[in-house]
């Protein structure tokens, strides 16, 4: 498992088999986000795939009612970056929460999406929702 | 480090049946009648930026604004860094003055987005975001700098009347200057009651989607005299890069890029904060004003909407920010906003800012920023005396 190449396209072929994983430094054990081969921290090539919970702390957030035409009729959704709680952050959609009830702090966790479109970038889809 | 000999800029807005080349050859024009004793054939090589290609479908260019402003054959570079392009194709000019190569350059920055919907402007503009994680999972620009806001109001308290005080000073100044795009004032409550575009930003806090063009004429310093009486010269030169990730970076209350090139910007010039008389900085949202404050040591960090409280950063204040009207109110042209600030500053220097003058302007910085903060330049321009 760890010896998988360290790229995006791996971290989504794991996201679709419902894992989400980060990259972790062997030699100075920070978690990182996204992955890549050489540590963020440390710049050291031994870097190896390690499996998180999904689950951390709501750093910051907001309602986007503007977007993009393919994201527009989700309007208004709500967007966070979420401290993990091995370390890293993520950003990624909220879901299933009112968004008066969004503050820092707040507990969520990772969940996976099916759907994969037909065309280049085939990478599932991921969100956040409140931690039950 | 160079000389600013000559500066011209288009007017800032919605320039129906005008593309881009077209309006930077206005831009050129104005330049040269700034100081005509510079001619085309003294031009050895162009410096533009220029977001991006997906606006007119239109790669390429670099020559193709170098043909329009009628710099024949010149070599030309064109530069991509976000919103700060023009800001780091200034920078990449500098340098090129600096190596001996020209004693003459042209910088500039274009860009034309108003014939776009807004749906598809905000698309163009996420695409500076990180297509893989943010783009994908649907963060625009007014949502990443949501997020900054929302981060700054948890820490330090800053309110939402203070981000619409930055909107309402910056509408009050481009209201002075003739090339802004929304040359009108607002009030708080205009702006508190405008349509949500990303929770707490509303319309009002967001820059304009507008066309324009800037171009600026930079020489050796030791050759300015040959044109123009009145050279601006650039003491100062800082570019820095962050993750393009926003959500990766630990501290979102500031931008890290912007610290370290307005560092090396000030340890150039050996100018400090609190020398600087008038500064044009990159307000792309209301917050992006606040955060500059304090990232560029206006005030101590936390304090940005106590400044804007306390009047300080109006024409009269003690450190008069956007005189121009900024980003908000004459407008952001992405590509042409870097260069376009220091068209502004360069006039205040010379004493030519006409109602938005600031009496006495002896030294002025420039804060360009791209994207949610990947890159930023800052320079600082003083008056030739």
């Amino acid at each position: 498992m760890s010896s998988e190449n360290k790229t995006l396209e791996q971290f989504y072929n794991y996201i679709s088999q419902r894992r989400l994983m980060a990259a972790k430094c062997t030699a100075c054990n920070v978690v990182f986000m996204p992955p890549r081969g050489r540590c963020s921290k440390c710049n050291s090539s031994e870097v190896e795939w390690t499996e998180l919970k999904g689950t951390g702390e709501l750093q910051a957030y907001t309602v986007i009612h503007i977007a993009p035409p393919q994201f527009q009729p989700l309007a208004p959704y709500a967007v966070g970056i979420v401290k993990l709680d091995e370390g890293p952050q993520l950003f990624g959609m909220i879901k299933d929460v009112q968004h008066t009830d969004l503050r820092r702090g707040l507990r969520l966790r990772v969940n996976f999406e099916e759907q994969k479109q037909e065309t280049w970038p085939q990478w599932p889809k991921y969100h956040f929702t409140p931690e039950k | 480090m160079a000389a600013i000999v000559a500066a011209g800029e288009s007017k800032f807005g919605k320039l129906d049946g005008r593309y881009a080349r077209e309006i930077f050859a206005d831009a050129v024009d104005e330049a040269f009648k700034d100081s005509p004793k510079v001619g085309r054939r003294d031009i050895g090589a162009l410096f533009v930026g220029q977001m991006s290609d997906y606006y007119e479908h239109q790669g390429h260019s670099g020559p193709i604004l170098a043909e329009w402003a009628g710099l024949e054959n010149v070599p030309a570079f064109r530069l991509e860094g976000a919103c700060a392009s023009s800001g780091i194709a200034l920078a990449a000019a500098i340098m090129a003055i600096g190596s001996g190569r020209f004693e003459t350059v042209m910088v500039g920055g274009v860009e034309k987005m108003t014939h776009r919907t807004t749906g598809e402007v905000t698309e163009i503009l996420s695409t500076a975001s990180d297509f893989p994680t943010e783009q994908w999972n649907g963060l625009t620009f007014p949502g990443a700098f949501a997020l900054v806001a929302n981060a700054h109001m948890d820490r330090y308290g800053t309110t939402e009347e203070h981000l619409a005080r930055v909107a309402v000073k910056n509408h009050k100044n481009g209201a002075l200057n003739p090339k802004a795009h929304m040359a009108k004032e607002v009030t708080v409550e205009q702006v508190m009651s405008s349509r949500m575009v990303a929770q707490p930003l509303k319309l009002f806090d967001c820059s304009l989607i507008s066309d324009g063009g800037a171009a600026l004429i930079l020489s050796r310093p030791r050759a300015a005299k040959k044109y123009t009486d009145t050279p601006v010269y650039i003491v100062g030169s800082g570019q820095a890069s962050d993750t393009i990730a926003l959500w990766e970076r630990e501290d979102l209350t500031s931008f890290l890029a912007c610290k370290l090139a307005a560092k090396r910007a000030y340890e150039m010039a050996d100018v400090k904060p609190r020398d600087i008389d008038v500064a044009e900085v990159h307000d792309c949202f209301t917050i992006a004003e606040i955060v500059a404050y304090e990232d560029l040591q206006f005030c101590p960090k936390g304090e940005g909407g106590k400044l804007i409280d306390e009047g300080a950063t109006e024409i009269h204040g003690r450190i008069p920010v956007n005189t121009s009207g900024g980003l908000k109110s004459k407008g952001h042209p992405v590509g042409a906003t870097g260069a376009g600030q220091v068209y502004e500053m360069y006039r205040q220097l010379l004493g030519e800012a006409g109602k938005m003058q600031v009496d006495g302007a002896e030294t002025a910085l420039c804060h360009n920023l791209g994207g949610s903060g990947a890159t930023c330049a800052v320079h600082i321009l003083v008056r030739g005396d």
